[in-house]
C-alpha cells in the first residue's frame, strides 16, 4: 500500500511534466499535421536555459531567495525558449509546408540532432548538477514498513502545471488567438480566406508549445537536479507517446496521456523492472498507433484524395 | 520620406536577425556552466561566442538579402540530358569505380604498408560500410518512400547474429554472413508486419521505438548479450578458411608472402566493396522488376497505388525485408571487422547518420547516396585530422564534436533547399515513346 501511494505521487509528478511537453506535440500536429521531432530537444534546451539563469541570478546578482528567482527563471525561460522555437519554425519548417509529407519530419530530425549537439558543444558533455533547491519533504504516513513522502518540489510541480494549464486553456478557448488557432486547425485555407493570418497563428502555436515545454524544462531541472545535452530524446519520445495515447490533436488528451504515461512508467519501475521502463513506454507507443491510432480522446482521421 | 532604399531595408532586416541570434545565444552560448573545485556550477562568460553568433546571423542574412534576385525558376531540369552529358556521367562512374577498386594499391604504393593502414581502414572500409548501409536503407526510404528511423536495429541483428553464433558455436563467418542477412530480413518482416499499415510519419516513429527497444534489450538481456560490456574476441575474418595470422598455416605463408597485418585489412576492403556492389546491383535490377516499379509508385502516391489494385502491405513488406537483409549483411561484416560488438554501436545517432546519408544523397539516387556517405563519414574522419585548429582555437577545441552538429544542420538545409536531393530529378523506369527526365518539383506527393 505504501509503495502504491508513493508511486502514485511520483507518477503524477512525472506525468505533469510529460503532459506539458505533449501539448507542444499535439498542438503542432493539430495545426500543420507534422510530428515536431525536435520538440524534445527544445525541452532539453529550456532546462539548460533555466539552469544557467538560476546560477546567473545567484552569481551575478546575489539573488539567493528561491521564490523570486524561480518566478524570474520560469518566465525568462518561457520567453527565450519561445523565441528559439519561433526561429526554428521560421528557418526549418515554414518553407516546407506543402512539400512532400516526410520533408518537415526529416527537417525536424535534423533540427533535433542540431539542437542536442549545439548544447553539447556550447555546454560540454558532462552532466550539470543544479544546486539542491527546495529539498523539504512532508511525511504522509509513518510507522509502516516504508514512509510515504510528498516533497515540496512535487507539490510545486503539480501546482505550477495546473495553473499554467488553466491559463493555457483560457488562451485557447477565449482569446482571439485561440480562436484563430482552432480555425486554422479545422481548415487553414478557409481561415486564411476569412482574414486569419495563418503564418502568424502557426508561429504563435510554436511559441506557446515551446513556452509550455520550457515550464516542463524548469520543473524537470528542479526535480531531478541534473541536465545533460542528451536528455531531450527519451522524454521527447515519451511525451510524443503521451500525445498519441491521448489522441493526437486533442489538448485534454495530451494532458491525460502524459499523466497515464507517467503513472505507467513509475508503476512499471516499481513492480516489474526499472531496466525495461523505456521499453514499456515505447511498446505503448507502438501498440497505440497500431491498434488505436486515434488515441483515447482523438477524432478519427479521414484521408481525402 | 520616400521608400527606403533596398540596401537600407536589407541592413535593417539583417540587424533584426543579428539581434534575435544574440538573444538566442545569450544564456546557452555566452555563459558556460562548469563545476568548480567544490563541484558547484560556476558560469564562465564567453561574450565573444555570443557576438560571433550575432555577427554571423547578420552577415548571412545580409548576403541572402543582397544576393541578386534569381530569375523565376522554371523546372529547369525538365530538359532531357544530352548525349554528351550521358556519356560524361558514364565515364565518370567508370572512373570512380576504377579508383575505388584500385584504392588500396594506390595507397599502398604511395605510403607504404604502415602508413596505408589508416587510409584503407578508416577512409576505405569505414566509408564502404556506410555506403552499403545507405544503399540498403535507400531501398526502404528512397525507393519505397517509407521513413525508417530504426534501421540500425537490423544492423545490430546482423552483428549480434554473427557474434553469438561464432563465439558460442564456432560457426564460420562464411556461413554466418547469409544467416545474418536472413535473420535480419526475418526481423524486418516480424517488425514490419504490424506497423506497415500506418501512415508515413507514424511509421517513422514506430520504427524508432522498435530500434530503441532492440537496443535496450541488448543492454539488459545480459545472460545472452553480456549487456553494455558487449561481446569481445569474435573470431576474425578468414580468407575462405585461411586465417590472417603469422606462421605456417596463415594466409601469408600459403601464398608465399611476408606476413603483414595489411593483408587482412585489404581483404576486408574488397569484401565490403563486393557486398556493397551486390547491394547496388540487386537494387538496380529490382527497380526494373514489377516490384521495384511498385515501390516507386507507392512512394509517389499510396492511394493511387491502392486504387490500381496493388497490395501495398506486400510491397512495403518486401522493401522493408530487403532493406533489413542488407543491414544484416553489413552488421555481420561490422562484427567480423571490429571483433567486438556492444549496444552502444547501435544507438539512434547511428540510425540518424544512415538516414542523413540517404536524405542528403537525394533519396533514390545510388550515386548520390554513395557521395553522401563519402562526404559524411569521410568528412568526420577528416575532422579528426584537423589538429592544427587547436592552435587557432585553443587546446580545448575538438573538431570531432562538430560532426553531428554539421550533419543535423545539413539535413535541415537540404530539406529546405532541395527536398528531393542533390540529383533533383527522376528518370522514369517505364515510359511511353521517349524517356524524359522529370523535374523533382513536378513529382511531389501529397499535394493539395
Amino acid at each position: 500500500m505504501e509503495v502504491f501511494l508513493q508511486q502514485l505521487i511520483n507518477g503524477l509528478t512525472l506525468g505533469s511534466i510529460y503532459g506539458l511537453i505533449a501539448i507542444g506535440y499535439t498542438m503542432v500536429f493539430g495545426i500543420i499535421g507534422m510530428v515536431n521531432f525536435a520538440h524534445g530537444d527544445v525541452f532539453m534546451l529550456s532546462a539548460f536555459i533555466a539552469l544557467i539563469l538560476f546560477i546567473a541570478l545567484q552569481q551575478f546578482l546575489g539573488l539567493d531567495a528561491l521564490a523570486p528567482s524561480f518566478v524570474i527563471v520560469l518566465f525568462a525561460s518561457m520567453a527565450l525558449t519561445g523565441l528559439w522555437n519561433f526561429a526554428i519554425e521560421r528557418l526549418a519548417y515554414r518553407r516546407l509546408r506543402g512539400s512532400f509529407r516526410l520533408a518537415p519530419l526529416i527537417s525536424a530530425i535534423g533540427m533535433s540532432i542540431f539542437l542536442s549537439n549545439f548544447v553539447y558543444v556550447a555546454q560540454g558533455p558532462r552532466n550539470k548538477s543544479a544546486p539542491p533547491m527546495l529539498s523539504e519533504v512532508i511525511k504522509l504516513t509513518s510507522g509502516g514498513a516504508y514512509d510515504v513522502t510528498l516533497s515540496y518540489k512535487q507539490i510545486l510541480i503539480v501546482v505550477v502545471t495546473a495553473v499554467l494549464l488553466a491559463a493555457f486553456w483560457f488562451v485557447v478557448q477565449k482569446t482571439p488567438l485561440g480562436r484563430a488557432q482552432r480555425a486554422c486547425e479545422q481548415d487553414a485555407k478557409m481561415a486564411a480566406l476569412l482574414g486569419v493570418d495563418v503564418n502568424r497563428t502557426i508561429a504563435a502555436t510554436f511559441v506557446i508549445g515551446a513556452a509550455l515545454a520550457a515550464v516542463a524544462g524548469v520543473l524537470y531541472m528542479l526535480y531531478y537536479g541534473v541536465v545533460n545535452a542528451a536528455d531531450g530524446f527519451v522524454p521527447g519520445v515519451k511525451a510524443f507517446t503521451a500525445a498519441v495515447l491521448g489522441g493526437i490533436g486533442s489538448i485534454p488528451g495530451a494532458v491525460l496521456g502524459g499523466l497515464l504515461i507517467g503513472l505507467i512508467e513509475t508503476f512499471w519501475s516499481a513492480y516489474f523492472s526499472a531496466d525495461y521502463k523505456d521499453v514499456a513506454a515505447f511498446s505503448i507507443l507502438a501498440v497505440t498507433l497500431i491498434f488505436m491510432p486515434t488515441g483515447l480522446l482523438g477524432r478519427p482521421e479521414v484521408e481525402k484524395v | 520620406m520616400a521608400e527606403a532604399s533596398p540596401v537600407r531595408a536589407a541592413l535593417a532586416d539583417a540587424a533584426r536577425y543579428g539581434l534575435i541570434a544574440a538573444a538566442l545565444a545569450f544564456p546557452i552560448l555566452a555563459l558556460r556552466a562548469e563545476p568548480d573545485f567544490s563541484n558547484k556550477l560556476v558560469l564562465e562568460p564567453r561574450w565573444s561566442w555570443m557576438l560571433g553568433a550575432a555577427v554571423a546571423a547578420f552577415l548571412v542574412r545580409l548576403a541572402v538579402a543582397l544576393a541578386p534576385a534569381r530569375a523565376a525558376r522554371k523546372p529547369a531540369a525538365a530538359k532531357a540530358p544530352s548525349g554528351f552529358a550521358k556519356k560524361a556521367t558514364k565515364a565518370f562512374a567508370a572512373f570512380g569505380l576504377g579508383l575505388i577498386v584500385a584504392w588500396p594499391f594506390i595507397v599502398l604504393l604511395t605510403l607504404g604498408p604502415s602508413g596505408a593502414l589508416k587510409w584503407i581502414d578508416n577512409y576505405g572500409v569505414q566509408i564502404l560500410i556506410y555506403v552499403m548501409l545507405g544503399w540498403g536503407l535507400n531501398i526502404v526510404v528512397g525507393l519505397a518512400g517509407l521513413l525508417d528511423l530504426g534501421y540500425v536495429a537490423f544492423y545490430a541483428v546482423g552483428a549480434y547474429a554473427y557474434a553469438l553464433l561464432a563465439t558460442n558455436y564456432g560457426v564460420s563467418f562464411w556461413i554466418c554472413l547469409p544467416l545474418a542477412g536472413i535473420l535480419a530480413a526475418f526481423w524486418g518482416i516480424l517488425l514490419g508486419f504490424p506497423v506497415l499499415r500506418l501512415r508515413g510519419d507514424y511509421l517513422a516513429i514506430v520504427t524508432l521505438a522498435f530500434g530503441e527497444i532492440i537496443r535496450i534489450v541488448l543492454v539488459n538481456f545480459s545472460a545472452l548479450t553480456n549487456g553494455d560490456a558487449g561481446i569481445a574476441s569474435i573470431p576474425r575474418v578468414t580468407f575462405f578458411g585461411l586465417p590472417f595470422v603469422a606462421g605456417p598455416k596463415g594466409f601469408a605463408a600459403f601464398f608465399d608472402l611476408k606476413f603483414s597485418p595489411i593483408h587482412r585489412v585489404v581483404f576486408l576492403y574488397y569484401l565490403i566493396l563486393v557486398l556493397a556492389l551486390i547491394t547496388n546491383l540487386v537494387t538496380l535490377r529490382l527497380r526494373r522488376l514489377p516490384i521495384g516499379r511498385a515501390w516507386e509508385a507507392l512512394r509517389e502516391d499510396e492511394i493511387a497505388c491502392r486504387s490500381l489494385g496493388l497490395d501495398t502491405t506486400k510491397i512495403k513488406l518486401t522493401a522493408f525485408a530487403l532493406g533489413a537483409m542488407f543491414g544484416g549483411f553489413a552488421g555481420a561484416f561490422f562484427a567480423v571487422r571490429q571483433g567486438f560488438v556492444s549496444p552502444s554501436s547501435f544507438n539512434f545517432v547511428e540510425s540518424a547518420t544512415i538516414l542523413a546519408i540517404v536524405v542528403l544523397g537525394g533519396g533514390g539516387s545510388q550515386i548520390g547516396v554513395a557521395a553522401a556517405a563519402i562526404a559524411i563519414v569521410g568528412g568526420s574522419e577528416l575532422l579528426r585530422e584537423l589538429d592544427f585548429l587547436k592552435q587557432v582555437f585553443g587546446q580545448g577545441f575538438d573538431p570531432t564534436q562538430y560532426r553531428m552538429l554539421l550533419v543535423g544542420l545539413a539535413m535541415v538545409v537540404m530539406m529546405n533547399w532541395r527536398p528531393r536531393g542533390f540529383v533533383a530529378s527522376r528518370t522514369p523506369t517505364i515510359f511511353l515513346g521517349e524517356r524524359k527526365t522529370i523535374a523533382a518539383d513536378l513529382v511531389q506527393e501529397g499535394r493539395g
